[in-house]
């Protein structure tokens, strides 16, 4: 790692560790806070409005489109199709174009975009467009899509560009294909004692930001593109949209202020590409595009379904002994995160447990749904789902408490995991042991009435970054006149904290007060140092590693320059609260002035230094290559970040209705930079899990959607919440993170659903293998 | 068009509206006042509470010709100049704030709340802001800061959060 992590891992000071006020809070509670939407707010002569033409069929090809009708309308600009758009996108796998070009593979697949002088008249004219399909035989479900027989949603995949840890299966709705072989799992089933089985399914749910995705872009008659919009990947936009459309990188700027968030929902490319191809057809003007939230539901992206079939035994002792299981992930119409997700569902099929046999096979398939992508704990709460519960029941058969089991099987530091790879320090029996400790595990509680029943279940999980080996984070930090400073990133504030976090690891490896810190936001990829993306839970760590080289390099210039005008060893010198230092001397000169002025020599006889500008990057370079037909290799990951959860809950068995009275929360943190950010991301991903168990994207026989909306789609209102949520914080230092910190943002919902599911378990008896939960569902299985 | 007249934040506003203009659209497009959100145009999720002579209002919801005569407050108004209202304090004291799209609707739901019970109790803070959904807090913390900013004093049955 880094010489930075070293020489700043010593002068821990004032700002790590602490909880210091959110940087962006005052901008937020007082309005001042600038979203996507707020740009060009106001209704102008220049700027214009685009709304999309979708598709109402499941999956079609589209023989001709006829948009005279729509160009008549007065204030129409033009009208922008597939054939403007015929080069493909994608991120690991280009399997998609911006406008449907020749087949519509969803309902809401874009297949024309109208530009007007206002949003109403681009939404009338949108209807005039006319489009002839002729209608498919469409496939939903992954466990059909996968079949030789299915209908097939990609026909050209073999020619799709694909990255070289991607496999597609041409022919196939398979889209990618991870096969995990360790040991020899034939051999150990008859050595097991007890094995459960057990078929598992997740509904496509959906992020469901408070933020509707809006993108406005500009295409300059020079060529100068811009796209503002809500981003959590402004560099992989960039990067993406400038391929797919030929622009050179330098001139397509992406510029995302706040996200309203994200949770996954606004990484990657959705419906912004569709926003710079409209542009382009009205040069010069700017084209606003907003979803609506009924298409914020289908058109943008989801959390893939997934039916997972899975088998796990242990021995007479309790120890697991041999793992077989098959994820089946619908990816939607196309697959812009989802392939990767298959992948990483592969490489941690097995959940946070050392398990000596394993075979997995990890699918992801396209289905004619909403575009499978990544959301908060990319594949791990759905493979969590089953295995979580599965480990319960073998538990039980064997007679030993859940928990215990647990401690028994879970992955410790220094082992090698199913990929080969040894597992970084981790802790996670300390982990299990907070929430057992903070649910009181071993106490049995009434129920608070005679109709209700009282159950604790207990989860844990794994999740490592999933993303390109070699995905970089850069950063520079720049000092001003009066010492504050104001530090460049590409990452994004989705509401996470990263911007307060990178302030504070910025002050305290420069040496100067947090409140000196400005982060300078919003991201634009003229301006901004590269970030590969705002997603993985990898901010504070990649980022954070990049903005202190970034630091320690302004650092070591300050110094340099005051040990030459002192005559000393830089080494003897430091920077503490904005002032540098002379251990030996005992001088002191503050940075004020000197960090853009320099020093004069004696007599202001020449002067030494200049403005200071520190330049920071880090990339992980130690991640190897898996095999293709075993997933084994070196390196499979950077690290992982684990976690357990305990739920005590209430079950009211003439309603069905389950009051959380309690979930308990502890993570591995590595190094708690900022511990109370660290609390409300454990909070709100705890009711974010709690919802996600209940929530379901459902379709008619067609495709169509029935519950767009947030009526029928309901998300956990404050009505909702536990009575107590309770988190603790595990530290074992990570050896590349700053300060040994890791990420945790996603982590936070991966097990709530089967720690719920357990609770229910333990309160009736009775197990839920398929999601959504809901009350009606545990009141006709009691009954 | 309309000519209508409102009181926003404090100060008289002369506008000329359309007959289909939401209050909503007039205080983003026509005021410039984006503080006030946009997240479904469906009077679900809350983002865009404003309060219409002191209640709190969908702004989605409302014609800007129904505001005509009548008195608006928006985010932007709850400070005093420069000096945060304690319930902004709140907000940033306790984080109440994440991604920050729904806080202020949360804010305005829960200014109007303050001013009808200035020593809410915890159902009233629940239904106050029960119309103001959050993907990113699990209103822990916004239930903690209007509780707060009311200057109660927690009930050891509320509704708590991770300390």
């Amino acid at each position: 790692m880094t010489h930075a992590t070293a020489a700043a891992s010593q002068r821990i000071g004032g700002t790590i560790g602490r909880s210091v006020r959110r940087i962006d809070a005052h901008d937020k509670v007082t309005g001042a806070a600038t979203y996507a939407d707020d740009l060009l707010a106001a209704r102008g002569p220049g700027l214009y409005y685009g709304r999309l033409v979708r598709s109402p069929h499941a999956h079609a090809l589209i023989r001709s489109i006829d948009a005279s009708k729509a160009l008549a309308v007065r204030g129409v600009k033009a009208v922008v199709t597939g054939e403007d758009t015929p080069t493909r996108i994608g991120l690991y796998l280009k399997d998609r174009h911006i406008f449907a070009l020749d087949r519509a593979r969803l309902v809401g697949d874009p297949v024309a975009g109208v530009i007007a002088t206002s949003e109403e008249i681009a939404e009338e004219a949108a209807r005039l467009v006319e489009v002839e399909y002729e209608e498919l035989p469409a496939v939903f479900d992954p466990a059909e899509a996968i079949r030789p027989d299915a209908p097939l949603i990609h026909p050209e995949l073999g020619e799709y560009e694909v990255v070289n840890f991607i496999f597609p299966k041409p022919g196939t709705n398979i889209s990618e294909h991870f096969k995990l072989r360790r040991g020899d799992v034939e051999a150990a089933w008859p050595q097991c004692e007890i094995i459960v089985e057990g078929t598992f399914r997740l509904p496509p749910i959906q992020h469901v930001p408070i933020e509707p995705h809006v993108a406005i872009s500009l295409w300059e008659q020079s060529g100068q593109v811009t796209l503002w919009t809500c981003s959590q990947s402004p560099f992989a936009q960039r990067d993406l949209i400038a391929q797919s459309m030929g622009i050179p990188h330098g001139n397509l700027r992406v510029i995302s202020p706040y996200v309203g968030g994200g949770f996954g929902g606004k990484a990657g490319v959705s419906m912004e590409a569709c926003a710079v191809a409209m542009a382009r057809a009205v040069k010069g003007h700017p084209v606003k595009l907003r979803m609506t939230r009924e298409e914020e539901f289908i058109c943008t992206n989801a959390r893939q379904s997934l039916e997972a079939h899975t088998k796990i035994g242990c021995d007479s002792q309790g120890n697991l002994l041999a793992m077989e299981t098959r994820y089946i992930f619908g990816g939607g119409a196309s697959n812009e995160y989802g392939v990767n997700i298959a992948r990483a569902a592969g490489y941690s099929c097995t959940g946070p447990y050392l398990i000596p046999n394993v075979k997995g096979d990890s699918y992801c398939v396209y289905t004619n749904t909403p575009v499978g992508s990544a959301m908060r704990g990319f594949g791990m709460p759905e493979i969590h789902w089953g295995i979580e519960q599965i480990i319960d029941q073998l538990a039980e058969k064997i007679g030993m408490d859940s928990a215990e089991f647990r401690r028994r099987n879970c992955v410790k530091t220094g082992e090698t995991i199913l990929t080969g790879m040894e597992m970084p320090a981790i802790n996670l029996e300390a982990c299990i042991d907070k929430v057992t400790e903070a649910i009181q595990w071993d106490r049995r509680e009434p129920p608070s009435a005679p109709h209700k029943r009282r159950g604790k279940g207990i989860a844990i999980m794994w999740k490592a970054p999933a993303m390109p080996p070699n995905a970089g984070s850069s950063a520079v930090v720049r000092l001003n006149e009066d010492g504050t400073v104001n530090v460049e990133i590409g990452a994004q504030e989705l509401g996470q904290g990263a911007f307060t976090v990178l302030a504070q690891v910025a002050a305290e490896a420069l040496g100067v007060p947090y409140e000196w810190v400005r982060i300078s936001a919003p991201v634009d990829t003229r301006y901004s140092p590269y970030e590969w993306q705002t997603v993985a839970s990898r901010i504070t760590w990649s980022v954070g590693n990049a903005v202190m080289a970034a630091a320690g390099d302004a650092r070591h210039k300050i110094l340099a320059v005051v040990a030459e005008h002192w005559d000393e060893d830089p080494a003897d010198l430091d920077i503490k609260d904005g002032l540098v230092m002379s251990f030996k001397s005992e001088r002191e000169q503050p940075l004020e002035g000197l960090v853009v002025y320099g020093l004069p020599n004696e007599n202001f006889e020449g002067w030494k230094g200049g403005p200071i500008i520190g330049t920071g990057n880090f990339m992980p370079t130690y991640v190897t290559n898996l095999d293709f037909e075993t997933g084994q290799g070196t390196r499979a990951v950077v690290h992982y970040t684990v976690g357990a959860q305990a739920v005590d809950l209430e079950v009211d068995t003439e309603t069905g209705q389950l009051e959380i009275l309690k979930i308990a929360s502890a993570y591995d943190v590595g190094k708690a930079l900022n511990p109370d950010l660290i609390m409300t991301q454990i909070e709100g991903g705890a009711v974010h899990g709690l919802s996600s168990a209940f929530e379901a994207l459902k379709f008619d026989e067609k495709g169509r959607p029935l519950n767009n909306n947030l009526v029928d789609y309901r998300i956990a209102t404050v009505a909702d919440i536990p009575r107590e949520i309770h988190g603790d914080i595990v530290e074992t230092p990570l050896e590349d993170g700053p300060w040994g910190a890791r990420g945790v943002g996603e982590h936070v919902m991966v097990q709530t659903a089967p720690a719920i599911a357990n609770a229910i378990y333990d309160a009736l008896g009775i197990r839920f293998s398929d999601l959504p939960l809901s009350a009606e569902k545990i009141f006709l299985a009691l009954q | 068009m309309h000519t209508i007249t409102v009181t926003i934040n404090g100060a008289a506003e002369y506008l000329a509206v359309r007959s289909n203009m939401t209050l909503l659209q007039m205080l983003r497009e026509e005021l410039g006042l984006t503080g006030t959100k946009n997240g479904c145009e469906a009077g679900e999720c809350g983002a865009c509470t404003v309060l219409l002579d002191g209640e709190p209002v969908n702004a989605c919801m409302v014609l800007a010709v129904e505001s005509d005569g009548h008195q608006v407050i928006t985010v932007e108004g709850l400070a005093e100049g420069d000096e945060l209202a304690p319930l902004q304090e709140s907000f940033i004291e306790l984080n109440a704030v994440q991604c920050g799209f729904c806080t202020p609707g949360m804010l305005t739901s829960a200014h109007a709340l303050l001013q009808r019970h200035p020593k809410p109790t915890e159902d009233e803070i629940e239904e106050a802001v029960l119309g103001n959904l959050c993907r990113c807090t699990g209103y822990v913390r916004i239930v903690d800061a209007i509780r707060d900013a009311a200057g109660s004093s927690a009930s050891a049955s509320g509704k708590g959060g991770a300390r």
